[in-house]
């Protein structure tokens, strides 16, 4: 099909009198990938979305598809398709309609129309429902009418606005993969907008994560959690661990950092990072909950923390452990559950083993805000 | 008891309740449909004297409607077709002004719907302040901007637009316009509140989907309207068909209004049985054009209430 038309972001901005909704953003996005943009409600990435589809002017910068400037292109004339946050199907059109409205404007005849309808609702596993309204179908039948709808116009690039957001989980869990496999099958370019790390994590060729119009790291699933560029990064995507200190020596790509409450800790400088730190610096240690482990006292080779146990909690396939940590936010550890009881720690004082290749340190910064 | 019914009583209490239920009643059974129904019975009587009211001469009769089809008797004309084209130029005179409110009013009411900001009560209240003023006064103010010396003549003939004042009055300028004007709330606002409640992202789809603004109206909005489309349109015809005020101030002396027949019936020849008659067939024909035109679009008599 339309394959390798890639969307990029030349310095936008994008402004709403005062208001920044998106500074100066720089974005490659490949044709064909899933490219997500990730972030808190308010972040800019909608505004991103809006104007990629057409419907907001940048207030500086450029926006190219496929190479070439969408400036004062109407968002009618845009190879996109953009799929809404509630999916705005028309409701006094019937699905197979809705689906081949764009072909309609086209000017196609009744008779294609409907042998294209049959043809996507197949792909979408809705066969033999193009007769009915929208309001007769259920929430995830809805949005796989205007997945085939936006499919149907045939555009090189298909945005999609936390189209998932409305559905149930079990049902968020299934349109993810496959939303994941339409996108392999039409080979197009997918923007999609999200919160949802999960989202982005298991669909996502590559993310962009979002604060405050501002974006802060770009990579695919596995940089973004395992190598953050920023503590917000760092705390929004995942569930993470911080450690607040002071560097006390720069070892090559580690910096040995003296906490305020859980001692000194080695890390691993994140490679965005690199060369950022210096003696005396505040900086933060991030170590993920999966990445710590109840450690007998005796090992050896290994890094140690140490905090007294507040709590214990039982999720079915994993324990959490709370502990004191410093500033008020409890250190989480996961453990799988092998059969194991933590009772009796509680309000001991246990040491916690790392690997200094999953404490990621940097320069302190703002994190996100549950 | 309907269930309805029930449910009504045990909502508000019992005595409340059939207050309210009296009250309702009272109102469509006593000022609506009995005052209906004897101008219907008028429409079927001879003209008498008072005194022959209740005598042997007070019979049921058709004479009335046949005189609005043939004249009187004796007539020289086959057709009393002076009667006729009055009637048949205010029906289409009367569909002609709804057809250009709704062309004026529904871009005005898409505008207030869709747009957001302080501006729109602001330009509603505008729109609301001009008919806190009495309709004759309206009317009255419209003669004098179109009047020989108006203000409308004024500008055209100050500007050396034209030579000689322009008789908007006899030419029935003035009073297409002031029908026109008479009921553009009416029209407006059912319009608007459809379309307010119409979602932002139906109208940014069909153009992300390629649709240029005329299709998207044809395709998403007007659809979407048409309920308050219909509803407009009927108040309109039926109240600019039923206007007096307009046509007697503002219509030329050569134009009548079906309306102006049947008040002169009942005031200046005190037939009042002629007039019911008149007003009887002014109503059905309404109704059979309300009735068609929402069979055009498709609308239902329970969609119009919304």
């Amino acid at each position: 099909m339309n394959a390798w038309v890639g969307v990029e972001l030349e310095n936008l901005s994008i402004r709403f009198g005062d208001f920044v909704a998106v500074r100066d953003a720089n974005v490659n996005i490949r044709g064909g990938d899933f490219f997500s943009f990730l972030g808190p409600s308010g972040c800019g990435k909608t505004t991103i979305l809006r104007a990629v589809s057409g419907f907001l002017a940048p207030s500086s910068g450029n926006i190219l598809i496929g190479g070439k400037n969408m400036k004062g292109v109407g968002p009618n004339k845009r190879p996109t398709a953009l799929i809404f946050q509630n999916l705005a199907l028309f409701p006094l059109m019937k699905v197979w309609e809705n689906i081949t409205f764009s072909m309609e404007i086209r000017g196609a005849r009744a008779a294609e129309r409907r042998k294209r309808a049959d043809e996507l609702l197949e792909m979408v596993a809705l066969t033999g429902q193009g007769d009915k309204l929208p309001a007769e179908l259920s929430g995830g039948q809805k949005q796989r009418v205007a997945i085939a709808r936006a499919l149907c116009a045939e555009p090189h690039v298909l945005l999609l606005d936390e189209p998932l957001s409305a559905l149930d989980l079990k049902l968020r869990q299934h349109m993810r993969t496959e939303l994941r496999e339409i996108q392999k099958q039409v080979g197009i370019t997918f923007i999609y907008i999200t919160h949802d790390q999960g989202e982005a994590l298991t669909m996502s060729d590559s993310i962009a994560v979002m604060r405050a119009g501002v974006i802060d790291q770009i990579g695919n699933g596995r940089a973004i959690y395992n190598d953050p560029a920023t503590p917000f990064a760092a705390s929004f995507v995942g569930e993470n661990n911080v450690f607040r200190g002071k560097v006390v020596q720069i070892i090559g790509h580690e910096a040995l950092i003296r906490t305020n409450r859980s001692g000194e800790i080695r890390a691993r400088i994140s490679t965005a990072n690199l060369g950022k730190l210096q003696q005396g610096d505040s900086a933060m240690v991030f170590i993920r909950p999966e990445a710590l482990d109840m450690a007998g006292a005796d090992l050896e080779g290994d890094h140690y923390v140490s905090a007294r146990v507040t709590n214990e909690e039982f999720e079915g396939d994993v324990f959490n452990i709370f502990m004191e940590g410093d500033g008020g936010k409890e250190i989480k550890v996961s453990l799988p559950n092998r059969g194991q009881s933590f009772e009796s720690h509680k309000g001991r004082t246990v040491t916690l083993r790392y690997d200094v290749k999953n404490a990621v340190a940097m320069p302190a910064g703002i994190l996100a805000t549950e | 008891m309907p269930r309805f019914c029930h449910d009504f009583l045990q909502r508000l209490g019992t005595v409340p309740g059939l207050i309210m239920l009296g009250l309702v009643l009272f109102w469509t059974i006593g000022l609506i449909v009995l005052p209906q129904l004897s101008m219907l019975d008028f429409s079927f009587r001879a003209n008498l004297p008072p005194s022959e009211v209740g005598g042997p001469n007070d019979v049921h009769t058709l004479e009335n409607y046949k005189y609005l089809l043939y004249g009187p008797e004796g007539g020289s004309q086959r057709y009393n077709s002076v009667d006729l084209k009055v009637f048949f130029r205010t029906i289409v005179a009367a569909a002609c002004v709804t057809l250009f409110d709704l062309v004026l009013c529904y871009p005005i009411a898409y505008y207030l719907g869709q747009t957001q900001g302080k501006h729109i009560r602001v330009l509603a209240l505008l729109l609301i302040i001009p008919y806190w003023i009495n309709e004759i006064l309206r009317a009255f103010a419209l003669r004098i901007i179109f009047g020989e010396t108006g203000v409308l003549n004024g500008i055209l003939v100050g500007t050396g637009l034209s030579d000689a004042p322009f008789d908007f009055i006899r030419n029935n300028y003035a009073l297409y316009a002031g029908l026109g004007y008479a009921y553009i709330l009416l029209m407006i606002f059912p319009i608007y509140n459809v379309i307010e409640s119409l979602d932002r992202n139906q109208i940014e789809a069909a153009r992300d989907l390629g649709a240029p603004w005329w299709r998207i109206h044809a395709r998403v909005v007007i659809p979407y309207a048409r309920i308050g489309i219909s509803s407009g349109c009927t108040m309109v015809f039926m109240l600019t068909a039923g206007a007096l005020a307009a046509p007697q101030i503002l219509g030329g002396p050569s134009s009548l209004w079906f309306t102006q027949l049947i008040y002169q019936h009942f005031n200046d020849s005190s037939n009042w049985p002629q007039g019911a008659a008149y007003a009887v067939v002014l109503l059905l024909s309404c109704i059979v054009m309300v009735l068609a035109f929402m069979r055009l679009f498709k609308v239902s008599m329970g969609d119009v209430n919304k």
